[in-house]
């Protein structure tokens, strides 16, 4: 069993795209979640939009991807705006509901054949962001430490996505410590308390929803640039129950939480994916294990099992404060 | 005891109605791959084309069906492949029933051609928009009673219990694919003891969660939020074990296939017609149940108001657990239902999770015969709109519902009102 290869392989996920992808989706869900309590089960919609924002505007409009990028985001407000009117003045397990309702079925309505002359149906959108692979200054593999090393294209999506997801953390830790986040925060420890002391609380969780619903594009928009592609697959439910296991394990209502959550979700993911792989490599596995698809999805039952104890045990996360997080719906 | 007055109805039923066994033959020929008739009721369907694709979305091959409806792809390798009917080769006004052209499949054995079936709208082929209607009005009223029967736990168990269970779609999944594996492998026995058997697993699996988990998650005083996120972690955790364990293939219960019935201008296979009628029986017998019988009343007291109920010396533990029974048996009724009338897949009951929350949220949150109703509607609307839009959008319709429901009566159709906030 080849140890350092999983270690590496697990490191390079850490660090790489795909993690500060996630972090990006994390810091929006910390926003809502963690900051003013509400519920949201469809941040791989908001992501969604986000890149299809982008993509049908220069596949289909024809626009720059430059010109483009920025509709990710109006797409990301355009969502939050459309779920949050409806839903923000009743009790918190309809706004739940409506989320993961409404990206899934936005997710269907994307690939249906229906719709495909603008979003490319199953096959999806091809070649977005050409402009940006051009600009890549890296070539071949950059070599870190040892085996850990990343394609240059990697490198340089990398790069952008991380500094996107620093100076979000700045943003989001500025605002909160801002009379506008106190605001939020008393939301989620008292509705009641806080509409008593006059503030219009279903318009500062609107507000709320758009933020974190705008970084969660933010992250779908990085996506895009890195993939130069757009297919709706990735955005499937799963997305956002990886995203909170993300959080809860770096510890809700933190400032690096959602960053450390994430690197360390990918982590665990990737080294346990790779070790069962291996040991089924080995013949160490039971039969109906032995296949890459079973072993992945094995990983996928661990994920679930993560967020089931870590809500139940240890809710405030590896590093997040137990006081914070005694919230209720 | 509730669970068990429903399953002694339900086996009654059952034994009355089906009675037979068949056995699925699949086809042997030369060169391991994917074939198929495309058929809309009698009449094939030439020109469709079918598209496989290995499991890292490369183009395999692909085929168009001939005169008499048969396709077939050679792939010449066993594996994991996608196979996708393109829907937009179909001749005008033929719908596909199954909600996606797209089947994961996994082939295993070499030399096997396995078959892969489509259902079409049969009788919406050249039919009148007055025919086409009544048909779809038929297939939503089959789809809306397994949406009720499956999301009348949903919505009791937040009635008792506040909880909003993003795992109940997994229930559903449990029942109908436990009822595959005794109806099947090993154990081959007829649809309706399998049918009986998975009803009692279900029940208990339901009640098992209550009493092994959310029983004891209130005890610690766990938050509403933190329980929403336990049963989203659930969620992800059953759907991959059962995936695990039934594999990524649509199956088909052992049921004898017979020709279709034509009721004027509806066209069924009567394995439909005997779904729909024991749905109905199993609803009336629920609702008989809530109405008429120490438990219903119970349960619906303790929805009602739970601390007012606890309060006149109802053991509310024991409701709660019977309701999480319930539940577990009724989710396994509606999967075998949905199986029966298309097939059984580890997804299927996620799918129908959607549709069971517009069905509660348009019923009222917390009423058993809210679900019912609501439940019925969305299963006629969704299917209704396939004779105007596209069927692939159906689903859609549920959402739009949903969210109109929202704006304008957010408690429901038989909910009553509150301060929400």
């Amino acid at each position: 069993m080849d140890f350092s290869l999983i270690f590496t392989s697990a490191l390079r996920e850490a660090f790489g795209t795909q993690a500060a992808y996630y972090a990006l989706l994390v810091i929006g869900l910390n926003v809502h979640y963690g900051y003013t309590g509400l519920l949201n089960f469809g941040q791989a919609g908001f992501a969604m939009v986000g890149a299809y924002g982008v993509g049908i505007m220069v596949t289909w409009a024809g626009w720059s991807l430059w010109a483009a990028l920025p509709m990710g985001l109006v797409g990301g407000l355009l969502f939050a705006l459309l779920l949050g009117l409806p839903t923000l003045r009743l009790r918190g397990d309809y706004f739940a509901i409506t989320t993961i309702a409404a990206s899934e079925i936005l997710r269907r309505v994307i690939r249906s054949s229906w719709a495909s002359d603008v979003t490319g149906g199953t096959s999806g959108l091809g070649d977005v962001a050409p402009e940006f692979t051009r600009l890549n200054p890296f070539d071949g593999r950059v070599k870190l430490v040892g085996q850990w090393s990343y394609f240059g294209s990697d490198v340089w999506s990398g790069l952008w996505t991380w500094a996107v997801v620093l100076l979000v953390t700045l943003l989001v830790w500025l605002l909160m410590r801002s009379p506008w986040g106190r605001v939020l925060r008393a939301i989620r420890e008292d509705e009641d308390a806080a509409r008593s002391l006059g503030k219009n609380v279903v318009s500062f969780k609107l507000q709320s929803l758009v933020l974190g619903g705008m970084i969660g594009s933010l992250g779908g928009i990085m996506l895009t640039l890195q993939r130069s592609s757009v297919i709706d697959q990735v955005f499937e439910p799963r997305t956002t129950f990886f995203a909170y296991a993300a959080l809860i394990l770096g510890g809700a209502a933190t400032t690096f939480g959602p960053i450390i959550g994430s690197m360390l979700f990918w982590f665990l993911f990737t080294a346990s994916t790779q070790f069962l792989r291996e040991m089924a490599r080995q013949g160490w596995m039971p039969g109906f294990l032995e296949s890459s698809d079973s072993t992945g999805t094995l990983v996928l039952a661990m994920v679930g099992l993560l967020i089931v104890l870590l809500t139940v045990f240890r809710p405030q996360g590896v590093f997040g404060d137990r006081q914070e997080l005694l919230l209720d719906g | 005891m509730a669970a068990r007055q429903v399953t002694r109805l339900l086996t009654t039923l059952v034994l009355t109605a089906l009675l037979t066994l068949g056995v699925a033959v699949a086809a042997l020929a030369e060169g391991e791959g994917f074939a198929g008739t495309l058929m809309a009721g009698e009449d094939p369907i030439p020109g469709a084309e079918v598209v496989v694709r290995d499991a890292d979305g490369n183009e395999v091959g692909r085929a168009t069906s001939a005169e008499d409806g048969s396709w077939a792809v050679i792939t010449d390798s066993t594996g994991q492949y996608q196979v996708e009917l393109l829907t937009d080769t179909l001749p005008d006004g033929v719908e596909l029933t199954d909600a996606s052209p797209i089947r994961d499949v996994r082939l295993t054995i070499g030399g096997l051609q396995l078959q892969i079936r489509y259902d079409f709208d049969e009788a919406v082929v050249g039919a009148s928009t007055g025919d086409k209607l009544v048909q779809n009005l038929f297939s939503g009223l089959k789809t809306g009673l397994i949406i009720a029967i499956a999301a009348v736990g949903l919505s009791l168990i937040f009635g008792t219990t506040g909880l909003i269970n993003f795992a109940h779609g997994e229930l559903v999944t449990f029942g109908a694919v436990t009822a595959w594996f005794l109806n099947t492998a090993g154990l081959e026995l007829p649809i309706v003891l399998a049918v009986l058997g998975a009803v009692i697993i279900g029940g208990a699996f339901g009640g098992l969660q209550e009493w092994g988990m959310f029983a004891r998650l209130r005890k610690r005083r766990v938050s509403g939020f933190q329980f929403l996120t336990v049963t989203i972690g659930l969620s992800l955790l059953y759907q991959s074990t059962l995936r695990l364990w039934f594999g990524n293939s649509f199956e088909d219960y052992v049921i004898e296939q017979r020709p279709p019935l034509e009721i004027g201008p509806i066209l069924t296979p009567p394995k439909d017609v005997v779904v729909m009628v024991l749905a109905l029986l199993v609803l009336l017998g629920v609702a008989a149940m809530l109405q008429l019988t120490r438990m219903g009343k119970a349960m619906r007291a303790v929805a009602d108001n739970r601390d007012l109920a606890e309060a006149s010396g109802i053991d509310v533990s024991r409701v709660i657990l019977m309701v999480w029974v319930l539940g577990g048996s009724l989710a396994t009724v509606g999967g075998v239902f949905q199986g029966i009338t298309g097939n059984v897949h580890y997804l299927n009951g996620f799918k129908l999770l959607l549709l069971m929350f517009a069905a509660i949220i348009l019923g009222g949150l917390g009423s058993a015969y809210g679900a019912i109703v609501g439940g019925i509607a969305v299963g006629i609307t969704s299917e209704v709109s396939v004779v105007w839009v596209s069927s692939e959008l159906k689903e859609v319709w549920a959402l739009l519902i949903l969210i109109g429901v929202l704006l304008v009566r957010p408690q429901g159709i038989l909910g009553r009102a509150e301060r929400l906030g």
